[in-house]
């Protein structure tokens, strides 16, 4: 993890301010936690932020850190440590490969060369025609479909280089890219179909009432010495 | 091989519908309020005595940890936090729980909760998990729409369910932690003693507990602890889902009996080694934190607590990830290796300054640019790290290095006189 | 106190449950290593310097972060055995050691921590036999700016967070944290502001390493070239306890010395960084004043110029007026000497405080360490933050360790802990005193209630009616008696918080105007009017000497500032550092000042240019050392006998409290306000200092603009 700091404030907005429906959200969001610990939403809101924004800015920090009690510095602490918080501008589509072990031996390194072909020769540099840019993330928990990689709120899983290629140059064009397994898979079950979970039963509610939670018996009663 | 009726996540895959009225005809929120009205103390003594072990990772005994919470709630509420911060590599079952069967969870938080006298739970998720928060809400939404949760709930006791999220931070899966970053700070372990179920969540009782753990409960209560205790072998019971992730043919996540062989795991749920059991070269059993074991072992181990604990491993998540003879394994532990960098919050020293130094000689013998010394110092460095910070992450990354100048030392040689070899010429 | 026992290192030993293992280690005379772990600042447990060995535990123990109740005896019951020196505890610790140096910067020589390193001592005690095995490159860390005082060098940063932790705990000013994670975490400020705090070089003492080091004192010396000198400080009135560093004459750095009672281990940047102004702007020899321009004298032409002039005047046209930072010897001289001239217009309060009378009535009654009793403050015409900045980390200790409610009235400032602000209107008081405003029944209410009253209240016009409307809260709400200290169940809540830290002395001393005498404000006056033509400042610089019409002044001090400049004669007189002294604080406790450098050029120590004087003036002093002018100070003052103790307000009299002030009406239309307008520049001193200029650039000035 390299050092992580505010862009510089050359790049920074004069200003933030949540939009309506997002100022909305937040009021709900910070009520969501007791009266005196609204500190507890700063990851969401500054996520909705980031979510409206594309990035952190410095504003967004202040502004939230106010709308939460919270000193600038603690804020800025959130801000620098949590990785998905992107600090600099971002390409409209962020691509994030996982290249963790798991994703790393089913061929990460493939996908890797075709954002690095197709995006930027580095990451986390938008691509020049501002519509893209890749990094190198850390495990994202999708191995059972590795190797994946995720854009904004979708995974996109099983991939191959040319896959990769065919997805990138789909964003670029504006086209339709569908999320999850790019190989016919519904999810995690094996390649082919599931092994497991076949059995109709499970699934026609005859399993209703079937069965019926038992307490446990009492405890055997100690005996007091010399009652017997 | 574990019998359909006795699965617990009957939709992992995502193949039926996630939504209230399918879950209920898989038997979930069935008759949830004679679980409540046995009581807490009956509901812990189940889980007591089926045997359940914490399925985050560390295998603490469920009941028991739902048994140090306070028996009374004084000024301080009670609070049950969910650890859905899965974020061990390798891992990646409780993806699916919350995505594809999301109401064994909300039902598992309501039980659990009234166990431990909870009127509230926060469910942190780990933030890339953004679908996976969204159905889990949609499932929370539904629950309160139908009044299973919520103020004046149908099963008499008051509840709040919130589904909170972090921002990319493997160490928010550490309990404490995950409570720090729940508070609004940064992700950096708090000192234990005191332990969550005196001093938690903003000071007061809490039990922080691994989704699948919170998941499994209400089936457990409902279908008896001797039931759960079947399955498996003592002290390792039940069912568990294992993530099956890197060279088998067809990886997948599925529920199996705990103690399953891990050959017949790769075998019958995976379509086997890529290349065949003989091109077998390790095996990762339990997630990134507990050392490889070579072939030799893999032949005939049991994917279980203890077994694995007796090869100088571990169950952790049990996420198996499977690497065959064209793996680098050097170059495998060392990408871990400097995950763990990555995810080191910085806070304590051996691990800050350990993690790094360990990639740095790692980065180096994956060339074979090195000497044997350093192997030794090597090892050295990372049973300086283990056991000396404040969180078991400084142990999580002490242990795969540890692992693999274990079994592999002999291939550290090679490329280290390989690599001298050329430089000489 | 409950008890538990422990074997450290072999010995049985009860340690108190309360303790952390680290302390009771200590207490049972082993020596723990640590970084982190300091005793004024919560627990963190980070650097893993201090791992013990429990013998059982599956691990080494932090001892710190362990306390003594979780420390389970063993199976069969006897006491937890604790190794401090076994090779498991030793290992471990080099282990940390190791982790410690390898990314740590080999520039010691270069380094002002140099000497007095925690890393570089503890590492010769704790670390490895001496060979290094970290191949990798050193990770290299850019500085942060923290503003004029505190210098970085955050390659040697160890990331212990002390410095993190005082800034949020004890100065209550949250500018400093570690942003990033990992190898890559970083302590700054926010956004490299400078830390906005008036304790900010605490954080230097508190760094264990050289990552903050002073930066006016940067590459000025070696802490083995200096010597030390035990002394009090006189920015303010709290007599924070300080040690000189010096070498040869210049005071190269004042750092705070152990007090509990009066300053922990705390100073302010005031105490702390205004020593460069010692050796600027000083008066090194005589002057008089020749036909308009200042003219190098000597002392004989300097005295037969004063006693000329003394000659052809009379009492009732002399005046004198002693400054802020004058010791009670040349208090004491001073007044002998216009006593024996039979001069009554004398006074000590330049600021024009209604102060005088029995002592109870001008002391901070409660004591600084009664703060943390308290549990309702009343602020008026005060800020602790700048009238006596360690007095304010008190209260914001007792505000984090108990429900302490605080009100103010007055300007609102930020005194980093909350206030009800009740506004600038001093009719509030009254309201209070009537019982018509809520917070006279919060006063009522509290056990320990407090009233501080700052110099923007007593040194109003109605001043007098403030003091009475004062005395009248503390009377009906509980605030005197029963006598005795705190700890014995006694209490005093009537307090005056001064600024200057020759007041209370002087107060003390009867410096205030005889029967008849003028005080500070008719002494102007009278120069003005020409009825004073003679008037002897005793480093009398805070008023307004530019409007002494054609009287002649003699000023008596250390430097050039406003008083010199307007002086007839300029006697060069000893800095609070080169003079044995004492002073009294605003508690009433005595204590003693160490001479720590000789004064500059001709210049004396005040009272014997006094002694001398009086001499040439017919009016001998009758003491000829320092030994016989502390005898007599304390046969008029006995209590100047008590060094190093406060009075336990034992005076709990009505009659002492119904004295106080004068009833009589309020100025409504003038609202309640602070005294001190730059604190970065409160006295000659302060004014000399580059360091001081700078703070008041960075933190007044600035801010005034971006108010304005």
């Amino acid at each position: 993890m390299s050092l992580r700091r505010l862009a510089p404030p050359d790049v920074q907005p004069a200003s933030f301010a949540f939009n309506s429906d997002n100022a909305k959200w937040a009021e709900a969001t910070i009520a969501k936690y007791p009266a005196g610990r609204q500190a507890s939403a700063v990851i969401p809101l500054l996520w909705r932020g980031q979510e409206q924004e594309g990035w952190v800015t410095h504003p967004m920090i202040e502004s939230i850190a106010r709308m939460l009690g919270m000193p600038f510095i603690r804020v800025l602490e959130v801000a620098t440590f949590y990785t998905m918080f992107n600090l600099e501008p971002v390409g409209d589509h962020l691509v994030q490969v996982c290249t963790t072990t798991p994703c790393w031996l089913r061929g990460s390194d493939a996908v890797v060369e075709a954002c690095k072909k197709h995006i930027h020769p580095h990451q986390k540099t938008v691509s020049a025609d501002g519509k893209l840019s890749w990094m190198e993330v850390e495990c994202l928990g999708a191995c059972a479909n590795a190797p994946m990689l995720q854009i904004g709120s979708d995974y996109y899983e099983d991939l191959t280089g040319p896959a990769t290629e065919q997805m990138i140059a789909d964003l670029r064009a504006g086209k339709p890219v569908k999320p999850g397994p790019i190989n016919g898979r519904r999810s995690s079950e094996p390649e082919g179909g599931a092994l497991t979970l076949t059995e109709k039963s499970l699934y026609d509610g005859s399993i209703v009432g079937k069965h019926k939670p038992v307490p446990p018996p009492p405890p055997p009663e100690s005996k007091k010495p010399g009652a017997a | 091989m574990l019998a359909d009726k006795d699965r617990i996540f009957t939709n992992l895959y995502g193949l039926q519908d996630p939504g209230l009225e399918a879950a209920k005809k898989r038997g979930q929120w069935d008759n949830t309020k004679a679980i409540l009205a046995m009581g807490p103390e009956a509901i812990v003594d189940i889980m007591k005595r089926s045997g359940l072990r914490g399925r985050g990772g560390a295998g603490f005994p469920t009941g028991l940890k739902w048994s140090f919470m306070p028996k009374e709630v004084k000024e301080r509420p009670h609070y049950l936090v969910v650890n859905a911060d899965e974020s061990e590599p390798g891992t990646c079952k409780d993806r699916d729980i919350m995505r594809h069967d999301p109401h064994t969870l909300v039902e598992g938080c309501l039980v659990a909760s009234f166990a431990m006298r909870a009127n509230a739970c926060y469910i942190y998720v780990r933030g890339e998990f953004i679908r996976e928060r969204e159905a889990l809400q949609r499932a929370v939404d539904e629950a309160y729409a139908a009044k299973l949760i919520g103020k004046n709930n149908i099963h008499g006791w008051d509840f709040d369910l919130y589904v909170h999220h972090g921002a990319g931070a493997y160490i928010c899966g550490e309990e404490t932690a995950l409570l720090e970053s729940l508070e609004g700070k940064k992700g950096q372990p708090r000192l234990k003693p005191p332990f969550p179920a005196n001093v938690g969540l903003y000071g007061c009782p809490t039990t922080v507990n691994n989704v699948e753990s919170i998941a499994v409960a209400p089936t457990i209560i409902r279908r008896g602890a001797d039931w759960f205790a079947a399955i498996g072998r003592p002290n390792n019971t039940g069912t568990k889902v294992f993530s099956i992730s890197g060279h088998v043919n067809k990886p997948c996540n599925v529920e199996e009996e705990m103690g399953i062989p891990l050959r017949e795991l790769i075998d019958k749920h995976c379509g086997g080694v890529r290349g065949g059991w003989d091109n077998l070269l390790a095996v990762i059993p339990g997630g990134a934190s507990v050392p490889l074991i070579p072939k030799n072992i893999c032949d005939d181990i049991l994917m279980d607590f203890d077994s694995l604990k007796a090869q100088q491993t571990g169950l952790g998540t049990a996420a198996v990830i499977v690497m065959d003879k064209s793996t680098d394994v050097v170059k495998a532990i060392q990408r871990l290796s400097y995950f763990y960098k990555h995810e080191s919050c910085g806070q304590c020293t051996p691990c800050r300054e350990g993690t790094g130094w360990m990639w740095r000689v790692l980065t180096r013998m994956v060339k074979g640019n090195s000497t044997s010394a350093e192997i030794d110092l090597l090892q050295e460095v990372s049973k300086e790290i283990e056991g000396h910070t404040i969180c078991a992450l400084g142990d999580a990354a002490a242990w795969p290095v540890q692992g693999l100048i274990r079994h592999f030392r002999p291939e550290i040689e090679r490329r280290i006189a390989e690599f001298n070899k050329v430089a000489a010429e | 106190m409950a008890t538990r026992k422990l074997i450290v290192d072999g010995r049985e030993v009860d340690a108190e449950e309360t303790l952390t293992l680290l302390q009771a280690c200590e207490q049972a005379g082993a020596e723990i290593p640590r970084f982190c772990f300091h005793e004024r600042l919560s627990v963190a447990g980070n650097c893993r310097m201090c791992l013990v060995e429990w013998v059982g535990a599956p691990k080494p123990q932090a001892s710190c972060a362990l306390q003594v109740k979780d420390i389970f005896p063993n199976k069969d019951g006897t006491p937890a055995r604790i190794n401090t020196t076994s090779p498991y505890a030793r290992k471990a610790r080099e282990g940390v050691m190791e982790f410690l140096l390898i990314n740590h910067p080999l520039d010691c020589p270069i380094c002002d921590q140099g000497g007095e390193c925690d890393l570089q001592d503890q590492a010769m005690g704790y670390g490895r036999a001496a060979f290094h095995r970290f191949n990798e490159n050193k990770r290299a860390v850019e500085d942060k700016y923290m503003g004029p005082l505190v210098k970085t060098i955050m390659t040697r940063c160890i990331q212990c967070t002390r410095c993190v932790r005082f800034a949020t705990e004890v100065a209550g000013v949250p500018d400093l944290g570690a942003t990033g994670r990992g190898e890559d975490m970083e302590i700054t400020t926010y956004l490299e502001k400078a830390f906005e705090s008036e304790l900010s070089g605490n954080v230097v003492d508190l760094c264990p390493v050289g990552a903050l080091t002073s930066k006016p004192y940067a590459f000025n010396a070696r802490p083995w070239e200096l010597r030390k000198t035990e002394s009090i400080d006189v920015m303010d009135a709290q007599g924070c306890n300080i040690r000189v560093d010096t070498r040869g004459p210049q005071v190269m750095r004042v750092l705070p010395r152990l007090n509990e009672d009066v300053n922990e281990e705390w100073i302010s940047d005031k105490a702390r960084h205004a020593c460069d102004g010692l050796s600027r702007q000083r008066l090194d020899r005589p002057y008089i004043r020749v036909g308009g321009k200042l003219k190098p004298a000597s002392w004989a032409e300097a005295f037969a110029a004063i006693a000329a002039k003394v000659k052809s005047t009379t009492p009732d046209k002399m005046a004198a007026i002693v400054g802020d930072l004058a010791a009670a010897e040349e208090i004491k001289a001073l007044k002998d000497l216009m006593g024996g001239l039979r001069v009554k217009n004398i006074d000590c309060r330049q600021d024009g405080a209604k102060l005088s009378g029995k002592r109870q009535t001008y002391l901070f009654n409660s004591g600084i360490a009664g703060v943390e009793a308290a549990d309702a403050i009343l602020l008026v015409g005060a800020n602790p933050r700048w009238d006596a900045p360690v007095l304010n980390a008190r209260i914001r200790k007792a505000w984090l360790a108990s429900p302490l409610k605080v009100a103010n009235i007055g300007p609102v400032v930020d005194l980093t802990y909350p206030v009800e602000q009740l506004g600038a209107d001093i009719t509030t008081l009254e309201a209070i005193a009537n019982g018509s405003h809520a917070f006279a029944k919060t006063l009522k209410d509290a056990k320990r209630p407090m009233i501080i009253l700052g110099s923007g209240a007593i040194t109003r016009a109605d001043g007098a009616a403030v003091m009475a409307l004062a005395a009248k809260i503390a009377r009906d709400s509980g605030m005197i008696g029963p006598a005795g200290s705190h700890a014995d169940g006694g209490w005093n809540g009537f307090n005056i918080l001064h600024t200057a830290a020759s007041r209370v002395a002087a107060l003390d001393l009867g410096f205030v105007p005889g029967q008849g005498g003028r005080d500070v404000a008719g002494i102007v006056d009278g120069a003005q009017k020409g009825e004073i033509d003679f008037i002897y400042l005793l480093g009398a610089d805070e008023f307004d000497v530019a409007h002494l019409g054609r009287a002649f002044i003699v000023y008596q001090g250390s430097h050039g500032d406003a008083g010199a400049h307007h002086a007839d004669v300029i006697l060069p007189g000893a800095a609070y550092t080169e003079k044995a002294g004492t002073y009294v604080n605003f508690e009433g406790r005595v204590q003693q000042a160490s001479r720590a450098a000789f004064p500059p050029g001709e210049a004396k120590e005040d009272w014997a240019i006094l002694r001398a004087l009086s001499d040439v003036l017919g009016a001998r002093l009758p003491y000829d050392d320092r030994a016989a002018l502390l005898k007599a100070l304390v046969g008029d003052v006995t209590h100047f006998s008590d060094v190093g103790t406060a009075p336990l307000h034992a005076d709990t009299s009505a009659a002492t409290w119904e004295s106080i002030g004068t009833s009589g009406p309020l100025d409504a239309r003038t609202p309640v306000g602070h005294a001190i307008a730059d604190y970065y520049l409160t006295n000659a001193v302060a004014r000399a200092s580059e360091t001081m200029a700078a703070c008041s650039r960075e933190f007044v000035t600035s801010s005034k603009m971006a108010a304005e």
